[in-house]
């Protein structure tokens, strides 16, 4: 395997007789923990002047870590895509960076969240690996499609039963142990039921339809399925006050339904209903209201005589400029509220490292998300195709969701940059998400097995000599 | 720590990180440029007259040694049409079995397949074979649906319902 994993940059990627290229995720990792050390160096360098001493046992566990995953993946996902594990790792090093830099402001709640983050890291690596090993083909999942949609339900119901935290009642949370977002859980989980369901009704849907005025109308019986998505998130939204996710499952569904269909129309639907949807939480809901106008009007002073969170998040990225302060050197501490660390880590990458950096952030994020396209293409299944699509459309919606919130283009909703932001749920889950997608690209690279030896063959030679 | 200091690592740390991106951009630079995209209604032209050529030469160099009738044999298995078109499954002399059951190499997702339709396997000399497995709607190489075990002429489109196959070099 030694010889087929040296690659040139030149080899072409069509399916079977891949080289694995195992080699080459192994050197984009060591790149990918260099680069968080590199950058708890800098923090350390600002903040004190001397290297901070953490930073050996740092760079050493976000190395071991990473070291398990690699030989991990050689042994049970050999072919899968070479970049999605390095990005993961990079995305994932930086943030415990951001999060301890934010740390040592004191009075940036909550206080001294690095350590934690890093054991909720372990835990996801060790969860993106048990996927790994368990998981042996992702066409197993389907045979779980309707329980999948009984587990999503439940999981996203949970939190109706907890006490609201900030405004959202999103939280599940368990006496000793913590808290948890199973939303970020039963996004995936819906992501299996939705590639399940659309598999098998994706003929129903999109030949069944009449034309009028361009556009392909489909059957009141087929659009039932997506009014009851429609319903289902409106009603995350209304009872849990969670724009976010509710944004997330409805977008993602549309998404897979075009992609199952390729009829336009769906997409028209979905944003006509989403738009419609929009228009009567925002009128009707306070939380979602003062969002929206936080949104439109970020400079209006406040009760306190301060301005909107959304307007200081503004100042930090204009104080950044094109190429940042410098890592440590930044003033996001003076952003107000609970969520400088989460929902508005994005504004300390902005104001530290610059539009430079900021854009650094994103495209790696779009290669993650071009990574799991490109492994929907060389899916050879229809349900790992869908699956993949889902996954990474979900991924893609919700690095929209929060960029674009926090830099003020679609109104703040409650959600986590993947991978960056604090928050134990989410780092797990996406490291869940992403082990998925390396065993659907594992399949979908892998050659097939050596030929069987085959009677027929041998009868053919007889008859012909 | 002195301002020139501070300013060659926030510098320093910005341009590792893209150097990160364009190696990360490098190694997918194949996936963007590398692929050959071929398209469709001018190379269906292009091959129809090429057609009775082939056919000859293919069946002298089947007829000659292994070495060299495995030089001008098909190295790959490209989907044309249907809901898989695109698909290409290189020919590494395994047996290539096609259908809607979810275990095959090609997942048909196809109303008139069978769910084991057919299968395409090498004989000794290298020539590809296809074979129907039994299945109730048939498969067609060009015009003629398939009884027995047939080589397939490289070029010749394999029909399974809506889908359409061939193999190239």
């Amino acid at each position: 395997m030694s010889s087929n994993s040296t690659t040139g940059g030149t080899s072409t990627v069509s399916a079977g007789g891949l080289p694995s290229r195992r080699n080459t995720e192994l050197g984009l990792l060591v790149f990918a923990v260099v680069i968080p050390v590199f950058a708890y160096a800098n923090v350390g360098l600002a903040k004190n002047g001397t290297l901070p001493a953490g930073m050996i046992g740092y760079g050493l566990g976000l190395g071991l870590l990473a070291g398990v995953a690699h030989l991990l993946v050689r042994k049970f996902a050999p072919y899968a895509d070479p970049l999605i594990l390095p990005i993961c790792t990079l995305l994932n090093g930086l943030g415990l960076v951001l999060i301890w830099r934010l740390d040592q402001e004191p009075g940036v709640r909550p206080e001294n969240a690095a350590p934690g983050q890093l054991m909720w890291s372990a835990l996801g690596v060790a969860l993106f690996l048990a996927v790994l090993v368990f998981l042996k083909d992702h066409r197993i999942l389907q045979r779980y499609t309707y329980i999948s949609m009984a587990v999503a339900l439940v999981l996203l119901a949970l939190p109706m039963f907890f006490p609201p935290v900030n405004g959202a009642k999103i939280w599940v949370t368990i006496p000793g142990v913590g808290s948890l977002q199973p939303g970020e859980f039963a996004k995936i989980v819906i992501t299996v039921f939705f590639a399940g369901y659309l598999m098998v009704k994706r003929d129903a849907l999109a030949l069944a339809s009449r034309r009028f005025m361009g556009l392909y109308l489909p059957r009141g019986r087929d659009l039932g399925p997506i009014l009851a998505i429609w319903a289902l998130s409106l009603m995350i939204l209304v009872f849990e006050t969670d724009l976010g996710t509710s944004l997330l499952f409805f977008g993602m569904f549309v998404v897979m339904l075009y992609v199952a269909t390729e009829r336009t129309s769906w997409v028209l639907f979905g944003l006509l209903l989403s738009a419609a949807g929009a228009v009567v939480v925002a009128s009707t809901t306070t939380h979602v209201q003062d969002r929206v106008d936080n949104w439109l009007n970020p400079l209006q002073l406040g009760a306190n005589g301060g301005v909107t969170e959304t307007a200081q998040v503004m100042y930090s990225f204009g104080s950044g400029g094109l190429f940042g302060s410098g890592l440590g050197e930044g003033f996001t501490r003076l952003i107000g509220g609970i969520a400088v660390k989460s929902d508005y880590i994005l504004a300390t990458v902005g104001e530290e490292l610059g539009l430079t950096g900021m854009m650094a952030i994103l495209v790696l994020y779009g290669l993650l998300i071009e990574r799991g396209i490109r492994t929907a293409l060389a899916a050879r299944d229809p349900f790992g195709k869908l699956l993949a699509v889902g996954l990474s459309g979900a991924f893609a919606i919700q690095v929209f969701v929060v960029a674009g919130g926090v830099t003020a283009l679609i109104p703040l909703t409650g959600m986590t940059m993947p991978f960056l932001a604090q928050g134990g749920s989410s780092v797990i889950a996406n490291w869940a998400l992403f082990a998925i997608l390396l065993r659907i690209s594992d399949t979908a690279r892998r050659p097939a097995p050596a030929p069987a030896p085959n009677p027929d063959v041998e009868m053919t030679q007889v008859v012909r000599s | 720590m002195s301002e020139l200091t501070l300013t060659v690592m926030r510098l320093g740390f910005l341009a590792v990180l893209w150097l990160f991106v364009i190696v990360a951009v490098q190694v997918i630079r194949s996936d963007l440029f590398g692929t050959r995209v071929t398209q469709r209604t001018g190379a269906q032209a292009r091959r129809a007259p090429d057609r009775p050529q082939a056919r000859p030469q293919q069946q002298s160099t089947g007829g000659g040694r292994g070495g060299r009738g495995r030089r001008g044999a098909p190295t790959k298995l490209v989907v044309t049409e249907g809901s898989l078109t695109g698909t290409t499954v290189a020919l590494q002399g395994q047996t290539i079995s096609l259908g809607r059951a979810h275990d095959s190499t090609i997942v048909l997702d196809d109303d008139y397949a069978s769910s084991r339709h057919a299968r395409i396997y090498p004989d000794r000399d290298g020539q590809w074979i296809v074979e129907d497995l039994g299945s109730t709607n048939g498969t067609y190489l060009d015009r003629s649906r398939l009884t027995t075990p047939t080589p397939i002429p490289p070029g010749a489109p394999l029909r399974i319902g809506k889908t359409v196959i061939e193999l190239r070099k």
